[in-house]
């Protein structure tokens, strides 16, 4: 496996810390952790041709990965439970202000499966007429109605392959 | 597989199931060399494919979620996550 440059750190770095600023995120303000997670992305990326979850276990099938590519599915409901991701990568505003501690927070993936599927199928028994299928980004929750979603999310620039059909 | 080694004062038989890009994997094994245990741990990621699903398999016997750091103590006992006062606990430190 090819080693990961202090350039690409930095670079990834950089680019994740004003993308996230810009749309009322934040990296974990503890620069060494931040950039050995940021490594790790990096190592998977290397590894798998994808920015797997540091944190994780990746299958290396991305189709069976796709929930826990950077921004994970589970990013928002974490930090707004938990004051951070996973993995410690994006944290809220408390925990940056000190006012809530840092801390190794328990694994939402696949808690909600059954909850999910009974969703997805009440949903599919309630067709309702729409002149446009409404897809949902599931990193951000962004939603648009369109024939098909946008190439990448225009709030949270997740890819396409992360909208599912919301309705 | 590998399974590497630290040396250390004997509090029962600990092993560490990590990934190697994990950050709280990593400070989960700073903590257990501040203690100054002997352990041995695994990181998952870089077992090999022939072998990885029988590793998965022994991880998903304790944390079923197969999430990592995931500590067994004595083949028993399991700790999930990087929690400090937890592991003082179950190892009397």
């Amino acid at each position: 496996m090819s080693e990961v440059k202090s350039e690409e750190i930095e670079n990834l770095y950089k680019k994740l810390d004003s993308e996230a600023e810009s749309f009322g995120y934040h990296l974990n303000s503890d620069i060494d952790m931040t950039k050995d997670l940021i490594k790790g992305l990096l190592v998977n990326e290397k590894r798998y041709g994808y920015l797997a979850c540091p944190c994780r276990l990746a299958t290396g099938e991305k189709s069976r990965d796709l929930d826990i590519i950077c921004p994970c599915d589970y990013r928002d409901d974490d930090l707004n439970e938990y004051g951070s991701c996973y993995c410690a990568l994006y944290v809220s505003k408390d925990i940056l202000n000190g006012k809530k501690k840092l801390g190794s927070i328990p694994e939402r993936r696949h808690q909600k499966d059954e909850k999910r599927q009974i969703k997805e199928k009440s949903i599919k028994n309630n067709i309702i007429s729409l002149s446009k299928p409404v897809w949902r980004c599931k990193v951000c929750g962004y939603l648009c109605g369109k024939d098909s979603p946008p190439e990448v999310c225009p709030i949270c620039k997740a890819k396409k392959e992360r909208f599912e059909i919301f309705i | 597989m590998k399974i590497e080694h630290v040396d250390g004062e004997n509090r029962g038989k600990i092993l560490l199931y990590a990934l190697s890009t994990c950050g709280w994997c990593r400070k989960t094994k700073e903590f257990l060399s501040k203690l100054g245990v002997e352990y041995s741990y695994i990181y998952v990621d870089l077992v090999d494919d022939s072998e990885k699903d029988k590793v998965i398999k022994e991880v998903r016997k304790f944390n079923p979620r197969n999430s990592y750091p995931t500590i067994v103590i004595n083949d028993k006992e399991c700790i999930v996550g990087y929690n400090e006062d937890e592991i003082r606990e179950v190892l009397g430190k």
